[in-house]
């Protein structure tokens, strides 16, 4: 096994004014692994995944990226960074005014200076491996379904073969057979690109598909964090409550009127 | 106590927002003049603010010149000076109407669109995705846009002034009963270059203000369509107010010895 984890968080605190988002979070992925964070909406899951890609910066602690700390970087260091680095966005965030294949194409033009010829063929083998045709490539992303922009950010987000890819809530807004559709082709192209995976979602038939290992955020801790075969036996009663999605339970909505 | 907190938050605010658009300012001018360039948005963004907005400047001006000749001639008349008619309508479109009127429409048309484009892609994470994609939004959103403006203004300033005089000769001669070649060298006659000049630096600056401000205020649009909706709305009042106060002080500069 190697001895740095791909990803470690240490002590990771931040917050938007008296709002404690993040209030200490520990947590490392090894190489090849995959993880999943569980938890409610508005837990600090989206917050966590941008304090690592440092698209927000952290009050305090460290998160280290190859033994490597991440926060405070430079832009030019940020910008090597980035290039291990894939993200599949809850909405997709494909460019509008760019078509599909220049979409999956991004990464190889602008960050790795591809001639297009050459980033468009890997762009449809990348399509491809998502299950879209060639000629899918030539469309707009308005003109395609949501499921089908699913596929096309996935493409995007594997497209340079990154050593890391983040899933930001991957089967949000999906019908459950396409939904099941997606979650097989991350499993599918973590295996194939060999990436650490690191997904925040609130499905739990996601989360048990897709990870390694399970962690659950609930007010800006990690209050349980374990193999994904133990998820049902965790002993914790906030788990419990929401693998199962009770109502009633420790963990307590906050309704106002 | 109520009044003085209110004054004080609403001071803070304003060193907020002043400080955030100074480091906006200082980074997006650091990147026009920077390396990597990207010619084919710095070309679309110069066709997009140059070309397509000569209709709307071409018919601002012909009519301000026309409107400037009847007005000059029917006022100048109570004082027997119907002659200087010609030279009225040339320093006052060089020096003064044809960039800002030229300014004020481009903010209205370019602002906005600018603000509109970048603010959705804010709101859809396109730009974080960017950023995922070891692309520096800076460089490639803002950076092409600025300047692009700041190059195509002087253009289409230039091509306002020639459109508003040619406007004015038009009352003069066939309306106001001017002899053709009288009417033109008079226009000749105390035009200097420092009134031409004046007028394109003026241009070259408005350019600079309508898409920094259209960049700015889409860059840090918050939450939906109703953000998106109140950055083009400040975008386009923040840029016709900066142009109205940088007019004077080029004015100023210029003029006010």
């Amino acid at each position: 096994m190697t001895s740095t984890p791909k990803i470690e968080l240490s002590n990771v605190h931040k917050a938007f004014g008296p709002k404690v988002v993040l209030d200490g979070i520990d947590l490392s992925v090894s190489k090849g692994e995959s993880v999943v964070v569980i938890g409610g909406s508005g837990t600090g899951k989206s917050v966590m995944l941008k304090c690592i890609l440092g698209l927000l910066r952290p009050e305090s602690g460290s998160i280290k990226v190859d033994g490597e700390e991440v926060v405070g970087m430079g832009t030019r260091d940020r910008e090597r960074i980035m290039r291990k680095f894939g993200m599949l966005f809850q909405g997709g965030a494909l460019f509008d005014s760019l078509k599909v294949w220049e979409n999956v194409a991004f990464g190889l033009i602008q960050g790795q200076k591809m001639e297009r010829g050459p980033a468009r063929d890997i762009a449809i083998e990348k399509l491809a491996q998502v299950g879209l045709a060639a000629s899918s490539g030539d469309l707009f992303p308005s003109e395609l379904s949501g499921g089908m922009q699913k596929r096309v950010s996935l493409a995007r987000a594997i497209a340079t073969s990154p050593e890391i890819i983040f899933f930001d809530e991957p089967t949000t807004g999906l019908d459950p057979i396409m939904a099941d559709v997606i979650n097989s082709l991350i499993v599918k192209c973590c295996k194939e690109v060999g990436a650490t995976a690191l997904s925040i979602t609130h499905d739990m038939a996601s989360a048990r598909k897709i990870a390694d290992r399970i962690a659950m955020l609930y007010k800006g801790k990690l209050i349980w964090v374990g193999p994904a075969k133990d998820i049902d036996a965790s002993g914790n009663p906030y788990v419990d409550q929401f693998i199962h999605g009770r109502e009633d339970g420790p963990i307590s909505m906050e309704l106002r009127a | 106590m109520d009044f003085l907190a209110t004054v004080g938050r609403v001071f803070m605010t304003f060193l907020a927002h002043t400080g955030r658009l100074s480091a906006f300012t200082a980074m997006a001018v650091s990147h026009v003049v920077r390396p990597p360039f990207y010619p084919r948005l710095i070309m679309r963004s110069m066709v997009e603010i140059g070309y397509y907005s000569l209709p709307v400047v071409g018919l601002t001006a012909v009519f301000t010149g026309m409107v400037l000749a009847l007005q000059s001639y029917s006022g100048f008349s109570r004082f027997a000076a119907e002659g200087a008619v010609a030279t009225v309508v040339v320093l006052s479109v060089t020096r003064e109407l044809a960039p800002v009127l030229a300014g004020l429409m481009v903010a209205g048309r370019i602002g906005a669109s600018m603000a509109a484009e970048i603010g959705t892609m804010r709101v859809t994470e396109q730009i974080d995705a960017l950023t995922t994609l070891s692309t520096n939004p800076f460089k490639y959103l803002v950076a092409p846009r600025i300047l692009a403006g700041t190059v195509m203004l002087p253009f289409l300033v230039l091509i306002a002034d020639i459109i508003g005089v040619f406007g004015g000769y038009i009352v003069g001669v066939y309306k106001l009963g001017f002899n053709s070649s009288t009417y033109i060298a008079r226009t000749w006659e105390f035009l200097e270059p420092l009134d031409v000049i004046s007028g394109l630096t003026k241009a070259s600056v408005f350019g600079f203000l309508i898409t920094l401000m259209g960049c700015y205020n889409g860059y840090y649009s918050r939450g939906g369509a109703q953000g998106v909706g109140a950055a083009t709305t400040n975008a386009v009042v923040s840029a016709a107010i900066l142009i109205l106060v940088f007019n004077y002080i080029i004015t100023a500069m210029f003029f006010g010895k």
